[in-house]
C-alpha cells in the first residue's frame, strides 16, 4: 500500500487505536483533570471513544465521511462536557471535508484535518496559548503540513505531527489557562499539563502508531 | 478486587459508580408521581404539562448538584431538566428531545449555567432544534460567581446560586402567561442582579474518580470554590463563621450596589454541611448586610445547588424589585421548593 494515501481501514484503525490509548491512559487523564478541572476527562473520553468503537464494530462505515460523521455524532451525543462537542466537531468536519471516498491522498488528509481544527476553533473559540487542545492540534497539523512539503509520505508526516503534539502538550504546563474550567484557577493553573492537550497528543500518537504498523 | 476497593475508599451509598445517575433517576421517578422521567434520554418532565400557549422552561447540567435541576421541575418552575453524567454537561440530543416535548407552542427558554461544556452542548442542542423543528428557543446564560474575575481572557464567571432564584422567578413569569421575550427578559434581569460566592471546607468525591478531587488540609478552607470541586482562587486558614461570612459577603457587595432595593438572600449548603451550620452562617451574613444598610426582603436557607458531598456553603444576593418579589412569592410546587400551594 502506498504511503501517499490513507485508506478507510487505516482511518478506522486510527480511531480504534485512539480508544485503546485513552483507555490505557484513563487514570493519567483523570489525574491531570483533577489538578485543574473536574476529574472527568479520562472517563468521558473512554466512554465516548468506547461508543465510537462499538458503533464501528456493529456497522462498519462504507466511506470515510460516514466513518467520521458517525464518530463525531457519537461523541457529541455520548460524552457531554466540553470534550464531546470539541472532539465531535473535529471529527464531523473531517468527515464533511473528506467526502464519500474510500481513500485520501496526503493533501486530502491534510485539508480534512485542517477543517477539523477550524471546527474546534469555531466551537471553542480558543486561541494559541490558551492552554487547551488547540495548543496541541495546531502545532501538530503545522508539523504535518510542513512534513508533506518535503515528501508526501503520510506515516512520516504523522510521526512529525506526533512529535510536535508531545512538545505542544508539554508546553501547556507553563501556560496560564484562559479557556474552560481551568481558567477559573488563574495563576494556579500554571504548572499542570492541560488534560485536553494530553488526550489530543494521544490522538496523534494513535495516528503515528496505526500507520507505523502497516 | 478493584471494585470493592474503590467502594470502600469513598464510602458512598451507591450500587456502582457507573449506575449512580440511572439509579438516582429511578428513585426520582418512584418518589415523585407528579414527575415523568424519560430514563432513556435522562430527562425529567412534569407528569402533567402546563397549559398550551405558555412558555416552557428547560434547564439541565451535570448531576451532583441536587436538587438542581430536576428537583425544580414542576408547577411554577421548570418544565424539563436534562441530566448529564456527574459534573458533566448533558448532550445536545437530550436538549433537542426535551425542547420538543416541553414546548407548549409559545417557545422554550433554555437556562444554561456558564461552563464551557454546558454552553457548547446547549448551543448545539439549540442549533438542532432550529434545524429540525420550528420551535423558538431563547437562551439565558447564568454567570453570577464573583470568585471568578470577569475577563474576555477567561471562560467568564460561573453559573452558581443565582440559577436557583432565576428558575423560580422566570418559572413564575412563564406560569403567569408572559411571552417568551418577557420571560427571557425577567431571567436576564435576575442574572444581571444576582451575585454569589462560595467556600469549601472539604473537597467532594466524584464516584467515577473514587477519591477526593482536591486535598484540603484540616485547618484550611478554599474561598471562591466552584460547584464541581474545582479549586477556588484562595486557600486560607479555617476561621469562625463570622469571619467566613465576611470573606463571602464582602466581594459580593464590592461587585454590585445592593442598597436602595429589596434583596433576596440565599444561604446555600454545598451538600456536606448540616443545616444548623447554614443557619449559623446565615445569622452572620445578616449582621453584615444589616450593618451595610441592605434590606433583606426574602431569605432561603438550605441545600439547593450542591457539589456532591462537599462541606461548605455559598451566599447569593439578588437585587430585586416589586415585580421580582411578586414572582418569587408566586406558588411553586416542586420536589426542591414548595410554597403557596
Amino acid at each position: 500500500m502506498s504511503n501517499e494515501t490513507i485508506s478507510l481501514d487505516q482511518l478506522t484503525g486510527w480511531l480504534t487505536r485512539f480508544h485503546d490509548l485513552v483507555t490505557e491512559q484513563v487514570s493519567y487523564l483523570t489525574e491531570l483533570d483533577s489538578a485543574i478541572g473536574d476529574a472527568d476527562h479520562g472517563s468521558n473520553m473512554t466512554r465516548g471513544m468506547g461508543a465510537v468503537v462499538e458503533k464501528i464494530q456493529a456497522s462498519p462505515a462504507g466511506a470515510i465521511d460516514e466513518l467520521f460523521k458517525g464518530a463525531g455524532m457519537t461523541l457529541v451525543t455520548s460524552v457531554g462536557g466540553a470534550s464531546g462537542p470539541l472532539y465531535g466537531t473535529f471529527f464531523l468536519r473531517i468527515g464533511a471535508t473528506a467526502g464519500p471516498v474510500g481513500t485520501l491522498d496526503a493533501p486530502g488528509l491534510a485539508s480534512a484535518l485542517r477543517a477539523g481544527l477550524d471546527g474546534v476553533v469555531a466551537r471553542g473559540k480558543a486561541e494559541a496559548g490558551d492552554k487547551t487542545m488547540f495548543d496541541v492540534l495546531a502545532p501538530a497539523l503545522e508539523a504535518f503540513d510542513a512534513a508533506l512539503v518535503d515528501s508526501l509520505d503520510i506515516p512520516s508526516a504523522a510521526c512529525a505531527a506526533y512529535s510536535a503534539a508531545q512538545t505542544g502538550r508539554d508546553a501547556t504546563e507553563a501556560l496560564l489557562a484562559r479557556k474552560g474550567r481551568a481558567s477559573y484557577l488563574g495563576e494556579r493553573s500554571i504548572g499542570h499539563i492541560d488534560p485536553g492537550a494530553a488526550s489530543t497528543s494521544l490522538l496523534f500518537q494513535a495516528l503515528a502508531e496505526t500507520l507505523g504498523q502497516e | 478486587m478493584k471494585v470493592n476497593q474503590e467502594v470502600s475508599e469513598m464510602k458512598k451509598l451507591i450500587n456502582s459508580a457507573e449506575t449512580v445517575l440511572a439509579d438516582s433517576l429511578a428513585g426520582v421517578a418512584a418518589a415523585h408521581p407528579d414527575l415523568h422521567v424519560d430514563h432513556v434520554n435522562r430527562i425529567i418532565f412534569r407528569a402533567t404539562p402546563k397549559a398550551a400557549g405558555k412558555v416552557a422552561l428547560l434547564s439541565g447540567g451535570g448531576t451532583g448538584h441536587e436538587p438542581l435541576h430536576g428537583g425544580f421541575v414542576g408547577e411554577g418552575m421548570l418544565d424539563a431538566a436534562c441530566a448529564g453524567a456527574i459534573f458533566t454537561s448533558p448532550t445536545p440530543d437530550q436538549m433537542l428531545e426535551a425542547t420538543k416535548v416541553a414546548d407548549r407552542g409559545a417557545g422554550v427558554l433554555h437556562i444554561v449555567k456558564n461552563y464551557t461544556g454546558d454552553v457548547m452542548n446547549f448551543e448545539i442542542g439549540a442549533e438542532l432544534a432550529a434545524e429540525e423543528t420550528g420551535i423558538t428557543v431563547a437562551v439565558v446564560v447564568v454567570n453570577d460567581d464573583v470568585a471568578v474575575e470577569d475577563s474576555s481572557f477567561t471562560a467568564g464567571r460561573r453559573g452558581v446560586g443565582t440559577t436557583v432564584l432565576l428558575e423560580k422567578i422566570a418559572g413564575a413569569a412563564a406560569e403567569e402567561g408572559r411571552d417568551l421575550a418577557a420571560v427571557a427578559a425577567v431571567a436576564q434581569k435576575v442574572n444581571e442582579s444576582g451575585r454569589s460566592m462560595g467556600v469549601a471546607l472539604t473537597s467532594c468525591t466524584v464516584p467515577s474518580a473514587g477519591k477526593p478531587t482536591f486535598d484540603l488540609p484540616e485547618d484550611e478552607m478554599e474561598i471562591g470554590v466552584g460547584i464541581h470541586g474545582e479549586p477556588g482562587r484562595r486557600r486560607v486558614p479555617l476561621a469562625g463563621a463570622a469571619e467566613v461570612a465576611r470573606q463571602l459577603v464582602e466581594p459580593i457587595l464590592a461587585d454590585l450596589d445592593f442598597t436602595g432595593a429589596p434583596t433576596i438572600v440565599m444561604l446555600n449548603g454545598l451538600g456536606g454541611t448540616p443545616l444548623i451550620e447554614l443557619y449559623v452562617m446565615y445569622a452572620e451574613v445578616r449582621k453584615i448586610l444589616d450593618a451595610a444598610g441592605i434590606t433583606v426582603a426574602r431569605s432561603l436557607v438550605g441545600n439547593y445547588i450542591t457539589a456532591l458531598d462537599m462541606a461548605g456553603c455559598s451566599v447569593t444576593i439578588l437585587k430585586a424589585d416589586d415585580d421580582l418579589l411578586h414572582l418569587w412569592d408566586a406558588p411553586v410546587n416542586t420536589a426542591g421548593l414548595r410554597w403557596g400551594i
